[in-house]
């Protein structure tokens, strides 16, 4: 048993070592990378405009949840005109990073990660390789430098309509003035939260792009497993490691920032 | 074996020849496919690696253009021994390769034009208009210049091969390395494959190495011949001495036909009353 743990855990240590690696070469390698123009386009269309509306919508949802819960919540204390501020500030510091790169992650992440396993199972990586072109430098580059500006935008959408969401349950559908919600949301946010929803979001989108790529860009090693079942189970993988990764970063920077 | 490879005393053959490869090993998994191979291709010339199926030919190609780390052994490419690891020297020498894999590895998300124009795109400063014309020059040759709109996924089997051919060729490769090109194609098909290797070789004046076990085929079109075996190579040199070989490894490549002739025979003969073609098996219900 202690044989067994102590092999899992020095596969754990090298997995992240790798990932480590794998994340800051493929940074590096985007300097002075050749007609990165295209690739970045497309990378904004498949992580951009493909999962705004899933954003929107999730956003949309959340706003009004919040502002109904919130609306209730807030009446037993005869506090209903602080809505704004809690709908505010529950997502732009917390909601509004998390919940859109988890959509990012399920829409985006997944196709990104099974698109990569299956290149790398049909040997386009390996003839990309041979070519004299890095494939991280084609492949993952691209989509590493977009996720650090599509994520935050991603951040900011989901903030605002969630914010009209909170604004038609709690003024609209109940009975709170619009004038004071909104007042309250313009005094409750400021420079610093603004900063923190931004800072995660980045975090977030190079974490969750790089896991999904190095689990894609790998598949061919998971153990026992092959082919289709090998980049099936990279991609579950990706989305699994990048929603924990997701919850536990989002610990992290709240706990440096607060 | 007829072909003496470079040993560390002797530079000679790794300076005339455009490649060599000596005492090539890989293990996977403890499990050793090749085992001191080694490999001469000579400035040139079309040469043939033959071999039974899982005796290492694909691993050996795949090691000599970089795509897997050999565990033990050198190659010299150009009179030069290339590092195990990246460097400058090996992306010299990927300009100057080309890999043909047997699967094709095709971008299935590219269009047959943009497959072609992706190994220019990536590795050199040419202008875009530039790369087009010679993409498209190259399709002409192939004859694929009308379907370059289309993807890969709607091309025939032939035109695939045509197509990572073109692939293969547009950044005018010194060395081209074919894996396997002729597998799961008919007789015919082969043959087109083996000619159209031929005649763009002559065309444009590159190296090839070609891993298959289509003998025939083989031994009409290639200038040099060698035959791995239980991840060694057996025999170097020309068909004709391939075709005279008493070694027993080419023995037995070369008269398999010869031998399933003898054991068809033989089974015939042992068997007390053969089955008529009509009459049932008597494992069959009635």
């Amino acid at each position: 048993m202690l044989q067994t743990l102590g092999h899992r855990t020095l596969g754990a240590v090298a997995e992240l070592g790798d990932f480590a690696l794998f994340t800051s070469r493929s940074f590096s390698a985007a300097v002075g990378a050749p007609r990165l123009g295209r690739r970045i386009v497309r990378a904004v269309y498949e992580q951009g405009v493909r999962c705004l509306p899933v954003v929107l919508i999730v956003g949309a949802f959340t706003g009004l949840v919040l502002g109904l819960q919130g609306y209730y919540v807030l009446a037993r204390f005869g506090s209903e005109g602080l809505l704004g501020t809690l709908v505010s500030l529950t997502l732009t510091r917390e909601l509004a990073p998390v919940l859109a790169a988890l959509m990012v992650v399920g829409q985006a992440g997944s196709a990104i990660a099974a698109e990569i396993g299956i290149q790398r199972n049909s040997e386009q990586i390996d003839a990309l390789e041979t070519m004299g072109v890095d494939p991280r430098r084609y492949l993952v580059s691209p989509r590493l430098l977009v996720a650090v500006v599509v994520y935050p935008m991603h951040a900011a959408f989901f903030t605002l309509i969630g914010l009209v969401g909170g604004y038609l349950s709690g003024s609209v559908l109940l009975s709170l003035e619009g004038g004071i919600y909104w007042s309250s949301v313009m005094r409750a946010v400021g420079p610093e939260d603004v900063r923190e929803c931004f800072i995660k979001a980045v975090v977030f989108g190079i974490v969750t792009m790089a896991i999904c790529c190095h689990n894609g860009f790998n598949a061919h090693r998971r153990p026992g497993l092959t082919g289709a079942r090998a980049v099936s189970a990279s991609t579950t993988r990706a989305v699994v490691l990048s929603s924990i990764a997701v919850l536990a970063t989002d610990y992290l920077i709240t706990s440096a920032l607060v | 074996m007829s072909d003496q490879v470079n040993t560390p005393g002797r530079t000679g053959a790794c300076a005339e020849a455009l490649l060599v490869a000596r005492g090539l090993r890989k293990a996977f998994s403890g499990k050793t496919v090749l085992d001191g191979a080694d490999l001469v291709v000579p400035r040139g010339a079309l040469v043939c690696v033959l071999g039974k199926s899982g005796t290492g030919k694909s691993v050996l190609l795949k090691c000599v253009a970089g795509v897997l780390r050999p565990d033990a052994g050198e190659i010299c490419f150009d009179g030069r021994t290339l590092p195990a690891g990246e460097g400058p020297e090996r992306a010299a020498f990927r300009r100057r390769c080309s890999y043909l894999f047997q699967s094709n590895a095709l971008f299935d998300s590219l269009s047959t034009l943009e497959n072609v124009m992706l190994p220019l795109e990536q590795t050199t400063t040419m202008r875009r208009r530039e790369i087009t014309e010679r993409a498209r020059a190259v399709l002409r040759v192939l004859e694929l210049d009308e379907f370059r709109e289309r993807f890969p996924s709607q091309l025939s089997g032939g035109m695939q091969k045509r197509l990572a051919l073109a692939r293969a060729l547009v950044t005018r490769p010194e060395l081209v390395l074919f894996d396997e090109p002729t597998a799961g194609l008919d007789p015919l098909r082969r043959n087109a494959v083996f000619s159209m290797i031929t005649r763009y070789q002559v065309e444009l004046g590159f190296t090839a190495v070609v891993v298959t076990h289509d003998l025939e085929e083989a031994l009409v079109a290639a200038d040099r011949v060698a035959l791995l075996d239980e991840g060694c190579m057996r025999f170097a040199g020309t068909p004709a001495e391939f075709r005279a070989s008493a070694d027993a490894s080419v023995r037995a490549f070369r008269d398999s036909v010869e031998d399933l002739r003898a054991d068809v025979a033989a089974n015939r003969a042992h068997q007390p009353s053969r089955r008529a073609p009509h009459e049932p098996l008597e494992i069959l219900p009635k």
